[in-house]
């Protein structure tokens, strides 16, 4: 049973980890990025791409990857968003599906079908384990993962709330013009906002290669947990996205106990009942405090 | 020494010509009132010198610098600052995080975060809390604050009273007392006839997207104005 | 009486637009008498065409008319033809098994509009997909269908090639034609005008007492029961259901591609882009994952640079309006006093 708990933990560390850029978008700059999961899996592909035609270990090729990524945020943000989001907020749900419709047939037409993983380029760390209690082991990969979604997350939430630049990036997600008047680069801010979800995005590409295996249309699944992660922890706060992450996978461990077929499903479950919860406790009198940590809007 | 010269703007709003043909020259250290009826022109004409409205045509030169194209940030850079109608805080934001934003491109000069709350000591104590939440004249003291905080050259407050009670209004205009003392160059719509006459150095008024009077105060009858404020001036040329 | 209603009168129609119904009419009618002389090859196409229109149409509805973008329709279009093999299972005719099907569907969306019309934008968009995931979870567990391996339509067997095939064609007709007339007749009625109100400023709307929820729900439920009905006709027409081919988001992108192209929110847009779409199906499908690729990439430009469609284009310059929905105000007389 604690085993269980343990690893459904560490699962949930995982999806936040997958979450981070979704959930930073999300709730900052408030865009839905449909092609999250196609990204994160194309980020993954690169980290394949170097491991297995020139060597690279993926962790260093978390030097050369992020970068790309974040470039890839700029082209994102320059060339797609800043568009679609002037016309409001439904269409870059259209543009970014689109995106991503077009980035996993891409991967698809350059990879083909087999599923790839990058757990044969990390050596023993695959495998490797601490026995942290007597017949309890954890795996040392998920622990670094959970470590790297705290990490990130926590240090996303402090950016955003202590420096300037992150000042800068809420203020123009909330009224870019106003942004403007009171002398911030509103483009700047934006183009910043998205390199560093992409960015992070990069990160969660390496976590999906190392822990499990993927494909060119594995871009779809990851979407939503990350999605589910996102709002069952409560779509306002970073921080809740890890939580969000493990009350996921722990659902999904619960479902999987009382169905062979019920990991998914339980997870799917805990998705609707929070969603339940939280339409229910907004049209009574809660309070403003409780609503907020609920993720609970107006 | 000109600081603000504009020169036969025209700015569309929509379908409407909201600003026709319009010339202006502000000098340093005036204090302009705008006056006029809502639907006149005075905000858009204020947020095209902000750069929120792209003018159609016609130029607007900041100390000699053409400043037409150039956005909004880069006008705040320049020494530009606009309190926007309504406020327009970042309600989600506290006030001294808001202040904070006010310097993102701030030039060299006299307004800190402390500067400011010394001159809006009622927002002291609530320096911690978002913008959101506080009272009318709270909002509009930050705002202007927020816009202080840039150390601009020219200062644009459009429609400070707006919402406020009159005794928040006295409040506010007291604590700008030390800033009109100062050679801030400041524009300033105020639909207070009274309050205006006392405060501003010159006298413009605005009317379908023109201006129809444009004189100092001290050579300009309260009449004079609001003649000009109805249009009437029109019916009495005749 | 005002003074007013004495000098003028409401018109509804145009001439263009009476011609346009017209036209239409004799389309459809030539379309209904088709399988005299067109052979089972361009029945085949024009069928799956038919659908493609009402994919298209229903998904309009719901983004264009209701403001609801959804990424999981798929549920629908895989239920109802789940339901077509539950219920044919049952013994019943396949055919009547498509319509029972598509009321089912209609029924079930009524309780997932409950929950699923509380969320907004981005939230219900991905969240419609869970449902989709869930549906489709749901639909394996079911031992009939035996997981992915699938099922098959079996009891169409019992009507011969030919009679089957044209009972096809002509039910994905009558579908079409269906859906699309209740289509018009919702938005020239009150409810029209009540989503047109919705559209331009949701609380003005219900500031008149217009019901924002029972109309987006009406539009869910109807959007619900026409891709049901999709569903089972493009089962009768593939035969064989499995859940990863019926319940795949490739289903949305078509209709994100064909609602975008044709023009979103407008009644004709849809249409014209299920024309499109067929044929560049027609011509480019064997082309592999760069069809998929192409449709991805055209979405994306049209999204960006051309987001009223093709339809909403040329409506903007020539002024064109085929299908007599709105109201225009016409002096008596041609005179106004």
């Amino acid at each position: 049973m604690t085993n269980q708990i343990i690893q459904a933990i560490l699962l949930g560390g995982y999806y936040a980890l997958l979450a981070c850029g979704l959930s930073f978008m999300f709730s900052i700059m408030k865009i839905i990025n449909l092609a999250h999961g196609s990204l994160l899996v194309l980020s993954a592909y690169m980290f394949w791409l170097l491991a297995d035609n020139y060597g690279i270990s993926p962790f260093y090729g978390i030097f050369i990857i992020v970068p790309i990524m974040m470039f890839v945020g700029w082209g994102l943000q320059v060339f797609l968003l800043q568009k679609s989001a002037k016309a409001g907020e439904l269409l870059p749900i259209l543009t970014t599906f689109g995106l991503a419709i077009v980035i996993e047939n891409l991967l698809f037409q350059q990879f083909g079908a087999d599923t790839r993983s990058l757990a044969p380029y990390i050596g023993d760390l695959s495998w490797a384990s601490w026995e942290i209690y007597e017949d309890i082991y954890v795996g040392k990969t998920s622990v670094y993962i959970l470590i790297a979604a705290i990490i990130i997350l926590g240090g996303l939430h402090l950016f955003m709330k202590k420096t300037a630049l992150g000042r800068q990036i809420r203020a123009t997600a909330h009224d870019p013009e106003t942004a403007g008047l009171v002398g911030v680069n509103a483009r700047k801010a934006s183009v910043i906002a998205v390199a560093l979800a992409m960015g992070t995005v990069a990160v969660s590409g390496l976590a999906l290669g190392i822990r499990g295996v993927f494909n060119a249309y594995s871009g779809g699944p990851q979407l939503l947990f990350a999605f589910e992660a996102t709002i069952i922890g409560g779509a306002a706060s970073l921080w809740g996205t890890l939580i969000g992450g493990i009350i996921l996978a722990l659902a999904q461990t619960i479902g999987a106990n009382i169905h062979p077929q019920g990991f998914l499903i339980g997870g799917h479950a805990i998705f609707f009942t929070v969603l339940f919860i939280r339409i229910f406790l907004s049209k009574g009198g809660m309070s403003r405090r409780i609503k907020s940590v609920l993720g609970i809007s107006r | 020494m000109t600081s603000l010269k504009i020169q036969n703007l025209d700015v569309q709003h929509g379908q409407l010509k909201a600003v026709r043909n319009l010339s202006l020259t502000v000098q340093t250290g005036e204090v302009v009132a705008l006056i006029g009826a809502n639907g006149a022109g005075k905000t858009t004409l204020l947020g095209s010198i902000a750069g929120v409205h792209r003018a159609t045509s016609g130029s607007i030169l900041l100390n000699g610098q053409d400043i037409t194209g150039i956005p909004s940030h880069k006008r705040v850079q320049a020494g530009l600052a606009l309190v926007p109608e309504g406020r327009k805080l970042f309600t989600e934001m506290t006030i001294e995080e808001n202040l904070r934003l006010g310097s993102t491109s701030a030039r060299p000069g006299y307004w800190t975060v402390d500067n400011v709350l010394e001159v809006f000591p009622n927002l002291i104590k609530r320096r911690h809390s978002k913008t959101g939440l506080l009272s009318g004249g709270e909002q509009q003291a930050t705002a202007i604050g927020r816009a202080l905080m840039s150390n601009p050259e020219i200062l644009i407050l459009d429609e400070v009273s707006l919402g406020l009670s009159p005794l928040v209004v006295n409040q506010v205009y007291d604590s700008l007392k030390r800033l009109l003392e100062t050679d801030t160059t400041i524009i300033l719509v105020e639909q207070d006839l009274t309050r205006a006459m006392k405060v501003a150095s010159r006298a413009v008024c605005m009317l379908e997207g023109e201006i129809i009077l444009n004189k100092q105060m001290s050579e300009v009858s309260r009449e004079e104005i609001t003649d000009a404020y109805f249009g009437l001036h029109k019916v009495k040329d005749r | 009486m005002s003074k007013w209603s004495k000098s003028v009168y409401i018109e509804r129609w145009t001439p263009s637009s009476r011609r346009a119904v017209i036209i239409a009419g004799l389309i459809i009618l030539t379309l209904a008498f088709a399988p005299l002389f067109a052979s089972n090859g361009v029945l085949d196409r024009l069928t799956a065409l038919f659908v493609y229109v009402i994919l298209a149409a229903m998904w309009n509805a719901l983004a264009g008319y209701g403001g609801l973008i959804s990424v999981g329709q798929q549920a629908f279009f895989g239920l109802g033809a789940y339901f077509t093999i539950r219920i044919a299972h049952l013994g019943l005719d396949p055919f009547i098994a498509v319509a029972l099907s598509a009321i089912v569907v209609g029924i079930i969306s009524y309780p997932i509009s409950l929950i699923m019309l509380r969320l907004r934008g981005g939230e219900f968009a991905i969240g419609m997909w869970v449902i989709a995931s869930i549906i489709h979870l749901l639909v394996n567990l079911d031992g009939l269908i035996q997981g992915e391996t699938g099922i098959s339509l079996i009891s169409l067997n019992q009507y011969e090639a030919d009679t089957r095939l044209t009972t096809i064609y002509l039910l994905a007709l009558f579908t079409m034609t269906s859906l699309l007339v209740m289509l018009f007749l919702v938005l020239r009625s009150r409810v029209g005008s009540a989503i047109e109100a919705i559209r331009d400023n949701e609380d003005a709307a219900s500031s008149i007492g217009v019901n924002p929820e029972k109309t987006k729900r009406l539009l869910f439920v109807l959007a619900a029961f026409g891709i049901g009905a999709a569903g089972a006709i493009w089962l009768t027409t593939a035969t064989s259901f499995q859940p990863k081919t019926y319940f795949s988001v490739q289903w949305t992108a078509y209709m994100i591609f064909m609602v975008l192209v044709g023009g979103i929110g407008r009644f004709e847009g849809p249409i014209l882009g299920a024309l499109l779409f067929f044929l560049v199906e027609t011509w480019f499908s064997s082309s592999g994952v760069w069809y998929l690729i192409g449709l991805g990439a055209i979405a994306i430009i049209f999204s960006l640079f051309l987001p009223k469609g093709l339809w909403g284009e040329l409506e903007r310059r020539f002024n064109w309006q085929f299908l007599p929905i709105g109201y225009r105000v016409e002096p008596k007389n041609n005179k106004l006093e």
